[in-house]
């Protein structure tokens, strides 16, 4: 199980709005069978000029030289800074397993996909919204600063700049609470085991037709 | 008080509980499972030593990476061995975990979201989850249906439940009648156009108005299962005739005197004549001409009549840098036609318009033609056995292979590329999928996402044309 209390780390930009899961994490990677080892393969279409393949060595692989995350000031970020509804498109968590591989804890964007958001906070990967005003001056000072960190604080919910600037955040209660104790959603459930089945048991009486037992 | 949703209504009949921040514990009646999202969930219930909450809650069959062309050896007839390794690993975890499969080599075996409502797994009033972001598809049936991620495909095999907030509720309505040769597809891509692929997120959307009442069963489905792409995660029309019709008689269904109470029961699903809605959006069907998607998001869509946008014109810049760059990619350029726009492959498939009356629609157009000598492939793709064994029977392959379509086996092809049928890069490709963005049908790849009239109209011409002018002689 994942946490997240805080964390202070070098923030990297990805301009684009729309960055659809499928550009996150492309097709062929899906194959695979396990959660892991996705990371070398995050954005590989935009990261790499040539075809990705899934147990590719991606070591020596060419690198698209105009792609922001390949950009020697971005190495070793963590938190990603992209535009709106980032995330929409397909429901594979494959998207935050390949995100939280390359190194992101955190990804701030104007809005997200509602599959990929619910997906993100499973993997320890929050995702902030802030204003479309206040990500286009995040745009500005990570350009403008190289080495640009951003303090992100959980618990207050608030995110620190440089420049002492404090930005404050909302996140929904019930996930804050799960990421600050890296509880395990399945256990969680499994002690109102009693609820569950006497919900079941009435509904199979109510409606019988919804069990094909 | 102000009535009901469609929507509320299905959510209370499923909360268990909730807490007092408004996070529910709900009850989840039909969990779809395929190759690609559950190898990882099946293992996490090992490595925990849980077992599935409800075994026959679930059903499972191999989509995505299935070879589409001869296969009768099974999964062995899966080239790629990481495919078959995921495929085998579905066979393995349905038989260690007792669930219902429908194996590759099964008549019943297709694209997850056909095969769902064909075999009446899918029922009106159920909650029905996936790991796949077009379970919306479902909401067709009257379901309160939706894509979920791994670690929640997990959470419904262990516990039958999820955890969530409620969404807000949308209405759609379309009104008025369609044009012929204007159909399901392009309704809902007129929709995304108005309100884009972030239009709907957050809200559950109720489809509705006469041209959805008039719309079949399957046209519905259609147009749920595109609600993603406007952002919501559900879509759905209220049950009616035409859906208890459809669900008669399949193989899943409940039958006698509690198919009776069912129907009772299913009668009560719709939105009140008082209810409030969030938002509520109206389209005219007379309005909507057949549609063709020239960019790299689904908002990116324009009428067949219509230009390829100009960034110049836009004064969004986020919005304008989103168009040069799928301008770029595309290969085209700002105001062209969208009848310039050349076609090189054709797919028709996937699990937004590969059921039996999508091949109808595409084999009337096509009937007696052949396809253009620039397009280097054309393919027709059933969404399942059951649809390719009654288009066999219609003669529609004949149709298509006469006019020089290929005809496949089912599965979802080259909707996402994730077998061997692909679009080369720099081609444009005439689709009937659900989803252009960069790379998605191949690496470089450039879809055009359209209705199975239209994609069959353009491998007649090699470029898209205005099918309803071709329907004329027919």
């Amino acid at each position: 199980m994942y946490h997240f209390t805080a964390l202070t780390a070098l923030v990297a930009p990805l301009d684009r709005a729309n960055v659809d899961t499928d550009a996150i994490i492309p097709k062929q990677f899906l194959k695979s069978i396990k959660r892991s080892g996705f990371g070398p393969f995050a954005f590989d279409e935009w990261r790499y000029l040539d075809i990705g393949e899934p147990d590719m060595d991606c070591t020596h692989r060419p690198k698209n030289p105009d792609f922001s995350l390949n950009q020697p000031r971005y190495q070793g970020a963590k938190i990603l800074l992209t535009r709106r509804n980032f995330g929409c498109g397909s429901s594979r968590e494959h998207a935050p397993w390949a995100l939280k591989d390359y190194g992101f804890d955190a990804v701030i964007a104007p809005s997200f996909a509602d599959i990929f958001f619910n997906n993100s906070f499973k993997n320890g990967i929050l995702p902030i919204v802030l204003s479309e005003e206040v990500i286009q001056q995040l745009f500005e000072e990570v350009d403008a600063n190289e080495g640009y960190q951003l303090t992100i604080d959980l618990p207050s919910q608030s995110i620190s700049t440089p420049s002492g600037q404090v930005i404050a955040f909302e996140v929904d209660a019930f996930r804050k609470h799960c990421l600050l104790n890296g509880l395990d959603d399945i256990g969680l459930t499994l002690q109102r085991a009693v609820e569950i089945k006497s919900y079941e048991d009435a509904r199979k009486v109510s409606m019988p037709w919804m069990f094909n037992e | 008080m102000a009535g009901k949703t469609l929507y509320d209504k299905l959510w209370e009949q499923h909360v268990v509980s909730m807490d007092a921040n408004g996070t529910a514990l709900i009850y989840i009646d039909r969990q779809l499972v395929h190759e690609v999202t559950s190898p990882q969930a099946f293992e996490g219930l090992r490595i925990a030593n849980r077992k599935p909450w409800r075994v026959s809650a679930n059903a499972a069959v191999p989509d995505h990476n299935v070879p589409t062309t001869e296969r009768s050896a099974g999964v062995e007839s899966i080239e790629d061995p990481i495919a078959r390794i995921q495929v085998q690993t579905l066979d393995n975890n349905a038989k260690e975990f007792g669930i219902t499969e429908f194996k590759m080599n099964d008549i019943r075996q297709g694209i997850v979201h056909v095969v769902g409502p064909e075999q009446g797994l899918t029922l009106p009033g159920m909650t029905v989850v996936c790991g796949d972001s077009h379970t919306s598809t479902h909401g067709a049936m009257g379901a309160l249906a939706f894509g979920i991620g791994t670690s929640e495909v997990e959470h419904v095999l262990a516990t039958q439940c999820l955890l969530q907030k409620k969404m807000k509720n949308m209405r759609i309505r379309v009104e008025g009648k369609l044009q012929t040769g204007v159909g399901a597809k392009d309704v809902v891509l007129a929709i995304i156009g108005k309100i884009g692929t972030a239009g709907g997120t957050g809200y559950a959307i109720e489809f509705a108005g006469s041209v959805m009442r008039d719309m079949s069963v399957e046209g519905r489905m259609t147009v749920c299962n595109m609600a993603i792409e406007a952002g919501a995660r559900a879509g759905m029309v209220a049950p009616d005739e035409k859906t208890i019709a459809y669900v008669q008689g399949r193989p899943f269904a409940p039958k006698g005197d509690i198919m009776t109470r069912a129907i009772a029961a299913w009668k009560e699903l719709n939105s009140d004549d008082d209810a409030v809605f969030d938002a509520e959006v109206v389209l005219q069907g007379e309005e909507i001409e057949p549609q063709v998607s020239w960019g790299t998001s689904p908002e990116l869509v324009i009428p067949v009549t219509g230009f390829v946008p100009d960034p110049e014109q836009e004064t969004d810049a986020v919005r304008a840098n989103s168009i040069r760059r799928a301008l770029d990619y595309m290969g085209l350029k700002a105001g062209m036609a969208a009848t310039d726009i050349p076609v090189d492959v054709v797919f028709i498939g996937s699990c937004t318009n590969s059921r039996i009356e999508d091949l109808r629609q595409a084999a009337a157009v096509v009937k007696g033609k052949k396809i253009a000598s620039r397009i280097e492939m054309a393919l027709v793709v059933p969404g399942s056995g059951l649809v390719k064994q009654q288009a066999e029977q219609e003669g529609l392959d004949v149709i298509f292979k006469d006019a020089g379509f290929e005809w496949r086996e089912p599965g979802c092809s080259m909707c996402l590329a994730m077998n061997a049928d692909r679009v080369p890069a720099g081609k444009h490709c005439a689709s009937t999928s659900n989803r252009n963005f960069e790379g998605r049908q191949g690496a470089g790849g450039r879809t055009h996402l359209v209705s199975p009239a239209m994609a069959a109209a353009a491998a007649v011409a090699g470029h898209f044309v205005d099918v309803r002018t071709v329907m004329g002689g027919n």
